[in-house]
């Protein structure tokens, strides 16, 4: 037992690799998830636009045709497609996954920004809109800062998915936190306990997580009655 | 002050609710409008501030149309009329993200009607007329209702409209709140305001309106000072309405 730990942990520093590889994974986590946040709120809002007369924009047309592709293909499939195809020609490979990662995320955060901005009471605009503020101005400081605080705790959940999510970059041979767990495996002739170790590290990172959305869904609750 | 001609409004699922209105609001006027339920009060007041699109008819403000052929759309910015038409909803509709001070604030400095300074002191000067002065600094959720129907009067008022619309301003409140909203429509009626107010309050229509309409069906049925409209109804449905609700 412990023979294997340490031939999977400690012999020839192998720590550091797991930790170079939660780098990796926090990484293309984070800007993926930035560039996500960005994309599904451009995308939200082209969803939300309406003409006067209340007909669909052509806006609202590509935002849904992009989150149904999105939504309809693997994303193994899109990173590689972005990999072998659409940058072929960069070796950067992080900027290659943070791109794949990021417009795949913006697809379902666009979704539940759309939701979150939809929970804000009609009355809020109307009420907005009957004082002589123009739709802009409505949606800025009346309906975004509600709005906020309804996608904050999905916009999290969604970030975990996404870390989860990036445990596919080793088909496009970045090493991260599961594909460092292969390689030390394929050394050190054992599996399970560098993908035990790995796993564990995933959901050491993913209670963290979890315990600061809480804290931030408390806090946000009770403003609700300031 | 508001001119109506002829004012239609089908929905898109092909709801025929206002059939063909014609009203003249003189300034200073206090209308009252009663009816039934789902009679078109509400989508008429509606109208009038372009919160929603007739689909036929003509509306003038001012002396200037604002809506139906014939618009000058280029010189009519509904921004403009929304300005002058103050609006009291039935559920309130404070800016749940804002205090009571903001609340009252946002528009005039957003429109570029006060600077920071004046519309504080304006929506101060508001609330101490309405009684509430200490709530400046506190958010909606902490107020009952009668005390968030007379901020959002509040919030109207300091827009300095030339007209207050109000849809059933009562009508979500617990009974001891009723009266400390009507009493700050009566101040305002005395002020000189010219006001509509749709509303189930017999009592208020009687002692405020100057005129008190009926609704029914989408048509304004009957029309007459608030002495007449109660002492001597005139048609059935009328009749039958008061019988109801007195
Ligand atoms: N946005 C809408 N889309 C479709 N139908 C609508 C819409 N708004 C109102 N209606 C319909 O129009 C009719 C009149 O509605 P309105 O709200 O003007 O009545 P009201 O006289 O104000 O009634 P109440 O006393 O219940 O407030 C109702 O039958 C209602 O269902
Ligand atoms: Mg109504």
């Amino acid at each position: 037992m412990w023979d294997k730990f340490e031939a999977a942990f400690i012999t020839a520093d192998r720590w550091k690799l797991y930790f170079g590889g939660l780098g990796v994974t926090l990484q293309i986590s984070f800007f993926a998830g930035i560039l996500g946040l960005l994309i599904g709120t451009v995308l939200a809002l082209m969803k939300l636009s309406v003409r006067w007369n209340g007909k669909k924009t052509v806006f609202t047309v590509i935002a849904n045709i992009y989150i149904d592709i999105i939504r309809g293909t693997p994303s193994v499939l899109q990173l590689m497609i972005m990999y072998f195809a659409i940058m072929a020609n960069n070796n950067n490979k992080v900027l290659i996954a943070v791109l794949s990662f990021g417009i795949n995320s913006g697809a379902y955060v666009a979704e539940i920004i759309r939701a979150g901005i939809l929970a804000v009471d009609k009355g809020q605009t109307e009420a907005g809109h009957s004082l002589g503020l123009t739709r802009g101005q409505t949606m800025v400081h009346v309906v975004i800062p509600q709005a906020v605080k309804n996608v904050l705790p999905p916009i999290g959940n969604e970030f975990i998915v996404l870390l989860k999510e990036t445990a596919i970059v080793g088909y496009v041979g970045l090493s991260d936190l599961t594909r460092i767990a292969n390689q030390i495996a394929s050394r050190t002739y054992e599996a399970f306990t560098p993908l035990i170790i790995s796993a564990m590290i995933y959901f050491i990172i993913i209670k963290i997580l979890t315990i600061l959305l809480g804290k931030l869904e408390r806090r946000l609750r009770q403003s609700d009655n300031r | 002050m508001i001119i109506v001609k002829n004012l239609c409004k089908k929905f898109e699922n092909d709801i025929f609710v206002l059939k063909g209105i014609s009203y003249h609001i003189k300034t200073g006027e206090k209308i009252v409008v009663v009816g039934p339920s789902g009679s078109g009060k509400s989508t008429f007041l509606r109208c009038l501030n372009l919160l929603e699109r007739p689909t036929e008819g003509e509306i003038w403000f001012e002396g200037r149309q604002i809506s139906g052929p014939g618009t000058d759309r280029k010189k009519t910015d509904i921004r403009l009329v929304r300005m002058r038409m103050g609006m009291v909803f039935q559920n309130f509709h404070l800016f749940n993200n804002l205090t009571v001070m903001d609340n009252i604030t946002l528009a005039p400095i957003k429109t570029g009607l006060m600077n920071k300074t004046e519309a504080s002191e304006n929506a101060l000067r508001l609330l101490e007329r309405v009684g509430l002065k200490e709530k400046a600094n506190v958010y909606p959720s902490r107020l009952s209702g009668g005390q968030k129907q007379r901020i959002a009067i509040v919030r109207s008022l300091a827009m300095n409209p030339r007209v207050m619309l109000f849809d059933e301003p009562t009508s979500a409140l617990d009974p001891e709140m009723v009266g400390e909203v009507l009493d700050v429509m009566k101040d305002l009626a005395e002020s000189g305001m010219t006001m509509a107010v749709v509303t189930h309050e017999m009592g208020f229509a009687r002692e405020v309106g100057t005129k008190v309409l009926f609704m029914d069906d989408g048509n304004i049925v009957e029309e007459n000072t608030p002495a007449e409209f109660f002492g001597n109804p005139q048609s059935a449905r009328l009749k039958e309405f008061l019988s109801k609700v007195l």
